[in-house]
């Protein structure tokens, strides 16, 4: 399967089962597009017709690019056959019983009450509740007695609002500590937070012993005050900025993610990622808003076309940007080449409800953040471990082909068949598709690939 | 013609042999929280 699409003058083809891309110019943009649905004469009388008065495209020339193709062909960069079907199930059944990453939900209350929260303000739809350090504490113990040879494990310090259990978390992370080099592991902790608890103390917790932190910010003062009020419903964008500008330029370089949420009240979001620039932020996450159809801040049909053509025109700004010497990072669109995930992974997908897992105040495991509160998923618990296999299973069992609507997609083995939660939401099935979520992740592929692909041309040619 | 220029990519046919480790990062454990997008994340078996 190949997969051909010209942006900003560009025309790329990317071959999906080898990972190959191509940068071609037009008349073999056309020819590659007919290859294998037309006759070769066919092709070329078509091709001599479109580019008649192009002195450039010849016959001979365009027997050169048949060669060229078939070359590639041969070399297993054009046209590759898909034989990964059976490899699909390998890395979960590799995996089997394996754990290695949990989201613990260490408050599940906020100090913010966002009404487009997919969390209903952090209480998942039940009571108010914070995590006791043993709850924590045994979560931390069955990770690592679930973890195999796995040596990184990552834990996520997420709520509602994490802080409002700062004390908590900062006891797990030295109980964490106490225990990794006996148990050969390596914690990765990472905290999710809405800023307004954010103090010296927290900076200094923060930079010291998590390797990302994920700062809620969804751009414009306008926007973000919009959902993100306090229960006076005061915005909290002025007290925020300070806090988040001060944790950053302490960071030293560390990971962070400065993530917004955009909805039907700002399609436009391209905005919003401006605001977060001028603010001196450079590491940058827009998150579509997870909602349901009926909520006024759900993402509607209208809003599509809007929303491609700003992630068109965010990749316009990051070309402008890193030319101008001021690159910044935009989550989606990281993209590596050379050095990114193996086939297996890719086949796998996310590995919710096998080798990630949530964790509620009072220790219930569900297969991720955005299913507590279901009761249907939940697996078990952190002091009896995974109880309901059914649902585990359902989980493993999940994998790109699983899924039947993506089987002819070009973009399934960099979304590795999506999100089981989003699936889940828009189907009843874990094995369904978002589609309109789909059409936002390959507009997004397509932008990143073209950005990789430029800094690839731009760094040969200099 | 210009014809074709062929970027330097991972051959995902090639990583089947010795992929798999499993250590890389949950997608969206630390990051967007609300998709699945596998493309952006390291390789930690290198």
């Amino acid at each position: 399967m190949i997969h051909c699409y010209q942006l900003d003058g560009i025309n790329v083809v990317l071959d999906v089962y080898s990972g190959a891309i191509h940068i071609v110019d037009d008349a073999t943009y056309d020819i590659i597009s007919m290859y294998e649905s037309l006759p070769k004469e066919e092709i070329k009388s078509r091709i001599l017709e479109k580019y008649r008065t192009d002195p450039e495209v010849t016959p001979e020339e365009i027997d050169a690019c048949f060669d060229s193709i078939e070359s590639l062909k041969q070399s297993g960069q054009l046209f590759t056959e898909d034989t990964y079907e059976k490899l699909a199930p390998k890395l979960k059944e590799r995996s089997e019983g394996i754990v290695k990453a949990l989201c613990l939900h260490v408050a599940h209350t906020c100090n913010l009450n966002c009404s487009y929260c997919f969390a209903s303000q952090g209480k998942y739809h039940g009571e108010r509740a914070l995590m006791s350090f043993e709850v924590g504490k045994q979560a931390l113990d069955f990770l690592v007695a679930h973890s195999g040879t796995r040596h990184n494990l990552e834990v996520d310090f997420f709520g509602g609002e994490p802080l409002m259990n700062f004390d908590v978390v900062k006891k797990l992370v030295a109980y964490a500590r106490s225990i990794e080099q006996a148990a050969h592991k390596n914690f990765r902790f990472t905290l999710t937070t809405n800023g307004m608890l954010i103090d010296d103390e927290v900076i200094d917790f923060a930079n010291r012993e998590c390797s990302n932190v994920v700062l809620s910010l969804d751009g414009r003062k306008s926007v973000h005050d919009r959902f993100r009020v306090d229960y006076a419903g005061h915005g909290s964008f002025d007290r925020i900025v300070p806090k988040f500008q001060k944790l950053v330029a302490a960071r030293g370089g560390k990971n962070y993610y400065m993530r917004g949420t955009f909805t039907h009240a700002n399609p436009d979001f391209l905005e919003d990622i401006k605001t977060m620039l001028d603010l001196g932020f450079t590491e940058l996450s827009m998150e579509p808003v997870v909602a349901k159809e009926s909520d006024p801040a759900a993402l509607t049909k209208e809003d599509l076309p809007i929303v491609l053509k700003q992630y068109e025109d965010l990749a316009r700004l990051m070309r402008q940007r890193r030319r101008e010497g001021r690159p910044f990072t935009f989550y989606h669109y990281m993209l590596d080449l050379e050095g990114g995930p193996c086939v297996y992974k890719r086949l796998s997908g996310c590995g919710s409800g096998t080798e990630y897992m949530a964790v509620t105040p009072w220790g219930d495991l569900y297969p991720c953040h955005q299913f507590v509160g279901e009761e249907r998923f939940k697996l078990g618990d952190v002091f009896n471990g995974v109880t309901n296999t059914k649902v585990r299973d359902e989980f493993a069992a999940c994998n790109v082909y699983t899924r039947p609507e993506c089987q002819n997609c070009w973009a399934k083995l960099y979304c590795s068949g999506g999100c089981a939660a989003n699936a889940y939401h828009a189907t009843g099935s874990v094995n369904g598709t978002y589609k309109y979520g789909c059409e936002l992740f390959k507009k997004r592929m397509e932008c990143a690939i073209l950005l990789e692909a430029e800094k690839q041309l731009e760094d040969e040619d200099s | 013609m210009k014809q074709i220029k062929t970027l330097k990519t991972k051959n995902l046919c090639e990583s089947a042999k010795n992929g798999g480790c499993g250590e890389c990062q949950t997608s969206c454990q630390s990051a967007c929280k609300t998709s699945c997008g596998i493309a952006n994340q390291k390789c930690e078996n290198k």
